[in-house]
């Protein structure tokens, strides 16, 4: 069994969802970074997503790309992904890579999962990658024991949903909504008919992200999925240094904790 | 509309040999390397692409805008003076700077717009680079009755502030993209960020052969019409096909399309040339089938303009229009099946080139074709005496008198009002 599924069976035996945190790698720099995402695990994170900064993130809103653009003007490489992971994962953390794929293609598939493993990786998300394109990656994660993490959208048929589970393993992230990424005012409301729809294609656990940035948020989307996922606000609270991260965070692992009634 | 297409300007669209597999794989290179929530409009777009393509309603009516309103078939016009500096060759120019609004964009545009017509969407998104495109875009949407936003690198929107006001009095809005590089390639990143967000009502009319799939097929088949045209007035006007074809290459529209008409005839060499900017050895360049290695970028899978790292290196060019550090697939795969070859043309060797055909044909290019022209005029030293040059002259230069201007010192501050001169 994969370390993420012990987490989410964990967190499903204390009837409560799962709180990923994004971060980026190297933000605002890379010591900085690997001790926020410390910080985040520390807080009432149960697993972090380190995202590798990339020079055109054509699925990121404002507060993702300004980030990335600062970590890659700092001098940010992607050798320092794997030591920030290292450091999650040698502190007892679960780390998972979010990652454009350009990057991961020009490293070499193979090398990126065999480094990103021996880091102590659990697996990638890809979301310009659809398994459609993923033969190489489906080999790599295979071959070095990582899980594949691919999106599914409000705008994915069923049949598409059903060939992106299969293709998946560790978790399913839901796109909550159409739309970049970005804190939001309110959870839309595509996320719980999504996972709906996805839980008719598969039994792996399903986390929802995109605009989730509030306690309250992540109860609703607790009341449905298996795991609240949450990028532009941490990136936000981390501008504003560790405090924010820590209150940020405990105040999303209450949430998660307090899943909402779900409507008959 | 039986009679449409007589004169021969019937769009090429049903398939043929050298199209992509069916997930829009050129060899190894394109596919659809695009966030799942983009992939259900692709797939839209290839089925509503695929049933146009042969369907004679569509085919028809695209050739009748081609006609009768881009103003096709272009002419071929031999230009001997210019020729005068290609070591002995005959020199001959397919004039899609003559089509409305003065490029070839047109033709892909009116397509896209079509297509956008039956898919029932209203509202359409481009990016643009030199404005050609958005031009050519915020025309067709204008014709048509739909909604049009352009996005536009801000670095652009001041190299090429005419263009700007065109779009706008053509009733499109123009929004400025002040990330990344503030060129093409972030336009190209902010339309992919509006079109996932708003994909239900909107058709990203992408302006280039390149992208994910269809794009780089569908964007060429309505491109075709040049090499069709050009072959056909090679072999009337001349007697001959020609021994090479120049066209250039950012994304690689223009060229794709004018290759196509020759790509069955061995004999005629096909060859891109690419901005080599301040020379490809300086790094400050945008050659990316010369310099680049393979990548994925806005959806496929090509040559790329990259660092060590897989981070997207900025093109550098004096053409706007081909500031780009991605190419399309298909020339990816031109190149290395060596149908196509491909070359840098520096920023100094363009302008010459724009200069020249200006002096001696009466005829100011875009700097974009300028490349081309350049291309030309070193191909005819290379096959010398008595060969035939067909170059895609793609665009015309009016929105580039500004840089020219500037290079070429043009204006005297004395004669100016305004001794503090442009910005832009």
């Amino acid at each position: 069994m994969s370390s993420l599924a012990t987490m989410f069976d964990a967190c499903r035996a204390e009837d409560r969802a799962a709180l990923i945190g994004y971060l980026p790698a190297g933000y605002p720099t890379v010591e900085d970074a690997k001790r926020l995402l410390a910080v985040l695990l520390d807080s009432g994170g149960d697993l972090v997503e380190v995202g590798l900064p990339f020079s055109d993130p054509v699925m990121d809103g404002p507060t993702i790309q300004a980030a990335s653009d600062r970590a890659l003007r700092g001098g940010f490489r992607v050798r320092d992904l794997f030591t920030t992971v290292e450091s999650v994962a040698r502190a007892g953390g679960r780390a998972v890579v979010m990652t454009y794929w350009n990057p991961v293609h020009h490293y070499g598939v193979d090398a990126f999962a065999r480094d990103l493993a021996a880091a102590g990786g659990l697996g990638l998300i890809t979301p310009d990658l659809v398994p459609d394109e993923a033969e190489d990656w489906l080999a790599a994660s295979e071959a070095h024991g990582l899980d594949r993490i691919f999106l599914v959208a409000p705008s994915s048929t069923e049949e598409r949903i059903a060939l992106t589970a299969r293709a998946s393993s560790g978790f399913l992230y839901a796109t909550s909504l159409m739309g970049v990424t970005g804190a939001r005012d309110v959870v839309s409301n595509a996320a719980g008919a999504l996972v709906r729809r996805a839980r008719a294609h598969t039994t792996l656990p399903i986390a929802v992200g995109l605009g989730v940035r509030s306690g309250d948020h992540a109860a609703e989307v607790a009341g449905f999925a298996d795991g609240v996922i949450v990028g532009s606000a941490f990136v936000t609270a981390a501008r504003d240094g560790e405090a924010a991260v820590r209150a940020l965070a405990a105040e999303l692992a209450a949430g998660v904790r307090r899943p909402a009634a779900q409507p008959a | 509309m039986a009679h449409a297409g007589q004169r021969g300007t019937a769009a090429p669209l049903p398939p043929t040999r050298h199209d992509p597999d069916e997930r829009g794989h050129f060899g190894p290179w394109g596919g659809r390397f695009m966030p799942e929530a983009l992939i259900a409009a692709l797939d839209e777009l290839s089925v509503a692409y695929d049933k146009a393509r042969i369907d004679p309603d569509f085919i028809n009516s695209f050739d009748r805008l081609l006609r009768d309103y881009a103003g096709r078939p272009s002419l071929l016009t031999e230009a001997p003076r210019f020729a005068e500096h290609a070591g002995g060759a005959r020199i001959f120019l397919k004039r899609e700077d003559l089509n409305h609004t003065g490029s070839h964009k047109i033709n892909n545009v009116l397509g896209q717009a079509l297509l956008t017509k039956r898919m029932g969407k209203q509202r359409v998104i481009a990016e643009t680079g030199a404005g050609q495109h958005g031009v050519a875009t915020a025309t067709a949407c204008a014709l048509m009755g739909l909604d049009c936003v352009i996005y536009m690198g801000e670095v652009d929107t001041r190299r090429q502030a005419l263009n700007v006001a065109r779009m706008r009095l053509l009733g499109a809005e123009v929004i400025p993209v002040k990330t990344g590089s503030r060129t093409l390639k972030d336009a190209i990143n902010e339309a992919l960020r509006d079109w996932v967000t708003n994909v239900a009502t909107t058709h990203y009319l992408l302006g280039t052969a390149a992208g994910a799939h269809p794009f780089p097929v569908m964007v060429r088949d309505f491109h075709r019409v040049i090499g069709i045209e050009a072959r056909r007035q090679m072999l009337e006007q001349v007697g001959r096909l020609p021994d090479a074809v120049a066209a250039c290459v950012g994304g690689g529209s223009n060229a794709i399309g004018i290759f196509h008409g020759f790509i069955d005839d061995p004999d005629v060499r096909l060859v891109g040339f690419e901005p080599g900017g301040e020379g490809v050895d300086t790094g400050r360049h945008g050659a990316t089938l010369s310099a680049g290695t393979a990548g994925v970028l806005h959806g496929a899978r090509s040559y790329l303009l990259q660092d060590p790292d897989g981070q997207i290196s900025e093109a550098h060019s004096i053409s706007a229009g081909l500031d780009y550090p991605g190419v399309g697939p298909e020339h990816s795969w031109l190149k290395d099946t060596g149908r196509a070859e491909y070359r840098a043309i520096t920023d100094a060797e363009a302008m010459d080139a724009f200069k020249l055909l200006s002096q001696t044909e009466g005829i100011i290019p875009a700097i974009e074709s300028a490349h081309a022209l350049a291309g030309a005029l070193r191909l005819g030293h290379e096959l010398g005496e008595g060969s035939v040059i067909l170059v895609n002259l793609s665009g015309r230069g009016d929105k580039d008198v500004d840089t020219a201007a500037k290079w070429f010192d043009l204006i005297d501050p004395a004669e100016h009002d305004s001794p503090d001169g442009r910005d832009g």
